[in-house]
């Protein structure tokens, strides 16, 4: 879905591993939550509790909260403003309902 | 620095490290006032400089973006070197009159006391609210941008961007440089507007204001010898998929099109952020040219409320450089106020910054005449969700407003702007309804009243602040 651009150089490219539902995962360092997440395939990170449909990131900006996750045990977390962090555990409740 | 978590009062409480903000704390820091600058993204830059202090000189991605976005790193260098205090990833959440802020970091609440407040949050994209817009894959062009600024990361999909304004072409030009696989560009902007815009050249003419309009016909040639399939005065967008986005459907001229899309970015300008100054009370109006509502303030930013200002494009759309004059002015202001200058040394001090300021917003008047959001935006048809998070569709709302009803009445009866992004994406839309139901302007009344907290906050957050305490 996402592709990290090429043509950049590799300094500021140290890697972190992180998990998604238990999936080991790896992303950038500065990525946001929500990038990292987009980066790794996830489009969908929610089921609207009033819709009961699925909803992922809309502004990445903080404005829409579609993409409230679990984050480190703590749920309904803005994924798009938290960095992420090595060993930082973050579940997508599939199905399930995030706030 | 100070450090933020020991000192819990400070004379000024900045929020926002955008141009407006940076520029603010850093006056404010150069002139020995103890500044703290508060913002919930992980960096510094705010929406235009994002990611900027990863950026590499000569990088692929200082390319894309662009000078206007190189510019900003100059600005976060010069705030970083001032004494000015700094929390990243910390939402404000709630203002007491007496300025007490209640802001979190990672889930942990925690109190702050301000004598002046100075309120740089910019701008958020207006919501487009069509016909599939809640889908996965449908985003606005500016995530996409943000995508690439923070994480260099590019769609590799098929991707449709729609809408109109400077930032859809510049944003459409930045990820035509990053090589983004581009399916087609719908143009919503309408050709008649020109016609009207007419009489806004003169000014445009003036100050920074030639640099503006070049830039943007450099842009507009580049798209157009993009080879991208172009659409232009598209309308009745639909998005179609089932669990994400698949295809888009609209109208061009008379005919009628249908695309395959992977991602759908839109965007139709940007819109201040209103809901702390709304949440503070301070007194809002409607401005008819940028079809959006903004806080009142004065040459200083400052608000109907006492010590509380608004700098940037919080306070009207003003663009980046604009803002961080307007960052000058407020701080300026809130020296005054601190009794730290007198009149004089801060008409001294503010001079260059209303020239400065008065030269960039001179291209400002023709670019929204030039583009207006269109009608279907603004007063949406009846099946289209305008509150994606209470699923509440435009004609529910229209129905309300026929019956005389008022945005808080809609609140309880309908729980529009009740969930998580607190009337954040349908404000505008019902008040336009409501306004459009009665046949006026919209009114600063026809916007819900917001409440603390801004954002949604969690029993066990609020415990945190009970052990601080
Ligand atoms: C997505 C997007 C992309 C844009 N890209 C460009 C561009 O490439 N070029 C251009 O010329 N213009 C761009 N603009 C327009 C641009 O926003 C402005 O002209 C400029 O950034 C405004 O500066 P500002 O300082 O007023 O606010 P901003 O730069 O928007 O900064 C506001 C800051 O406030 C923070 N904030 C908001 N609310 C809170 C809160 N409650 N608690 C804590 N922090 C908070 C935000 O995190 C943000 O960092 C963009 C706008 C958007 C919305
Ligand atoms: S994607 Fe909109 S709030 Fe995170």
């Amino acid at each position: 879905m996402f592709t990290r651009l090429t043509q950049d150089s590799a300094a500021s490219d140290q890697t972190i591993e992180f998990t998604v539902n238990d999936r080991k995962v790896v992303a950038r360092m500065g990525d946001t939550v929500a990038a990292a997440l987009l980066a790794a395939g996830e489009m969908q990170f929610r089921i609207s509790p009033s819709a009961d449909k699925p909803r992922g990131p809309y502004c990445m900006m903080g404005v829409c909260f579609e993409c409230l996750v679990t984050i480190d045990g703590r749920a309904g977390r803005q994924a798009c403003l938290t960095a992420v962090k090595s060993g930082m555990q973050v579940i997508i409740p599939e199905g399930g309902r995030n706030d | 620095m100070t450090d933020p978590v020991t000192n819990p009062h400070w004379d000024v409480v900045v929020i926002g490290a955008g141009p407006a903000g940076l520029a603010a704390a850093t006056l404010l820091a150069e002139q020995k006032t103890s500044v703290l600058l508060v913002d919930e993204q992980p960096e510094p830059g705010g929406q235009i400089y994002r990611g900027i202090e990863r950026l590499q000189a000569g990088s692929a991605k200082a390319h894309i973006l662009g000078e206007d976005y190189v510019y900003g790193a100059d600005l976060v260098r010069r705030f970083r070197s001032s004494a000015a205090s700094y929390r990243p990833e910390t939402s404000l959440w709630h203002v007491t009159p007496k300025l007490e802020l209640f802001v979190s970091r990672g889930g942990v609440a925690e109190t702050l006391q301000a004598s002046q407040l100075i309120l740089a949050t910019g701008a958020m994209e207006r919501a487009v609210p069509v016909a599939g817009w809640t889908l996965p894959g449908v985003v606005t062009a500016g995530a996409l941008q943000i995508l690439l600024k923070s994480s260099g990361l590019v769609a590799d999909q098929p991707v449709i961007l729609a809408g109109s304004g400077p930032l859809f072409y510049l944003l459409a030009t930045q990820c035509l440089a990053a090589g983004v696989p581009i399916a087609a560009l719908l143009d919503t902007a309408k050709a008649r507007h020109m016609f009207g815009a007419i009489g806004a050249l003169p000014r445009a003419l003036t100050g920074a204001g030639p640099g503006y309009l070049s830039k943007g016909v450099k842009l507009m040639r580049a798209l157009r010898q993009s080879g991208v399939p172009t659409y232009r005065g598209v309308e009745d967008l639909q998005i179609l998929g089932e669990n994400r986005v698949s295809e888009v459907q609209f109208r061009s001229g008379k005919r009628k099109h249908r695309l395959k899309a992977g991602i759908v970015a839109l965007h139709e300008g940007v819109v201040p952020m209103v809901n702390a100054t709304r949440m503070l009370g301070c007194e809002h109006t409607w401005d008819d040219r940028q079809h959006a509502f903004h806080p009142v303030t004065d040459t200083w930013g400052a608000t109907s409320h006492a010590g509380i200002r608004v700098a940037g494009d919080a306070a009207g759309i003003v663009g980046a450089r604009g803002a961080e004059h307007q960052g000058g002015l407020a701080a300026v202001g809130a020296l005054h106020d601190l009794g730290r200058i007198d009149s004089a040394r801060r008409d001294r001090l503010a001079s260059a910054e209303m020239r400065a300021l008065e030269a960039h917003m001179t291209a400002r008047p023709l670019l929204d005449r030039l583009y207006p959001p269109r009608a279907e935006i603004k007063t949406p048809g009846d099946d289209i969700v305008v509150c994606r998070c209470e699923n509440v569709t435009a004609g529910a709302v229209r129905q309300l407003a026929t019956q005389g009803l008022g945005p808080n009445q809609m609140k309880a009866a309908l729980r529009c702007g009740m969930g998580p992004c607190q009337g954040r994406l349908c404000g505008d839309t019902v008040a336009q309804i409501i306004a459009d139901t009665r046949g006026t302007a919209p009114r600063p009344s026809d916007y819900y009243n917001i409440r603390a907290p801004l954002k949604p906050v969690s029993i066990g957050e609020i415990s945190t602040l009970g052990e601080r305490r």
